[in-house]
């Protein structure tokens, strides 16, 4: 037997109530400022159009693909334009191999694993922000939110192969930029490492 | 599916690793990372680091909301 779902406004604030904390984190890792106001204008939009979600158990994915589109509205508003980076200027850096190089842990048995441990939450939020918006988005969607590149490309209104390639140079642009700011912030001087 | 295949580069192996995980490439291009990895313990060892960023982002994609912030999407849904 199908369940018809409630419709409520009570219903409506059960299930935000329950994803605000998802909603918050994916909105910090967006936008550097406003994410209190991204997720409230989610959550006007959302109420406005409750009548399309299905089913309950997608209230998750369904309120954070909202997000996303206000997000991108957004974005569009301000109208900034974000210049690809050419492959070339990003495509060779390897944190792997630059952590091997330069052995950063000399003491570490396990270096690439205890260099990782050293990031907190904020540090790689501050990593992500970093990066331009169009390199940020689908790095923080697909392997954040766990979203599937072609949702990525239906809610970033783009060319599927366009969020691979962007999904390509953000992973080498966010190794990158890890680099530069372990450095920049001696990160693996504060003893939380090893 | 490795049978009669070019092999590939370590370059190219490394640039197709995440997409090689996520399955974002097609079988043939699989295969041919696949073969390269089975040889090449270098790459292994990229493979293996980026399965391991790919667990730290996961690890790192929630916060506990701030009971400040909280109180105030709470009250703006109650208000809707």
């Amino acid at each position: 037997m199908v369940q018809v779902r409630d419709r409520t406004k009570e219903s409506f604030q059960r299930l935000a109530t329950a994803e605000l904390a998802g909603l918050y984190s994916l909105a910090r890792r967006l936008l550097r400022d406003g994410a209190e106001d991204l997720v409230q204008e989610t959550l006007l939009h959302a109420y406005r159009s409750f009548g399309t979600l299905r089913q309950d158990a997608a209230a998750g994915p369904w309120l954070r693909s909202i997000l996303v589109n206000v997000f991108r509205d957004q974005l569009r508003r301000q109208a900034r334009s974000v210049e690809e980076l050419p492959v070339e200027q990003v495509e060779d850096f390897s944190l792997y191999q630059t952590l091997v190089e330069q052995d950063p842990l000399p003491y570490s048995d396990t270096l690439h694993h205890d260099y990782l441990r050293a990031f907190g939450k904020e540090d790689v939020r501050e990593v992500l922000l970093r990066l331009p918006e169009i390199y940020r988005a689908p790095l923080v969607l697909r392997y954040m939110s766990g979203f599937a590149t072609k949702e990525i490309a239906r809610m970033l209104d783009a060319p599927l192969g366009t969020v691979l390639a962007r999904l390509h140079r953000g992973r080498k642009r966010f190794e990158r930029e890890m680099w530069v700011y372990a450095q920049e912030n001696g990160l693996l001087l504060r003893g939380t490492v090893g | 599916m490795t049978v009669n295949q070019a092999p590939i580069s370590c370059s190219e192996a490394v640039r197709q690793l995440w997409d090689y995980l996520d399955q974002a490439i097609s079988l043939e291009d699989q295969g041919k990372v696949a073969q390269h990895l089975s040889f090449c313990r270098k790459c292994c060892g990229e493979l293996e680091f980026a399965k391991e960023l790919r667990e730290f982002l996961v690890s790192r994609a929630a916060d506990e909301l701030p009971p400040d912030v909280k109180a105030r999407f709470e009250r703006f849904v109650a208000d809707l």
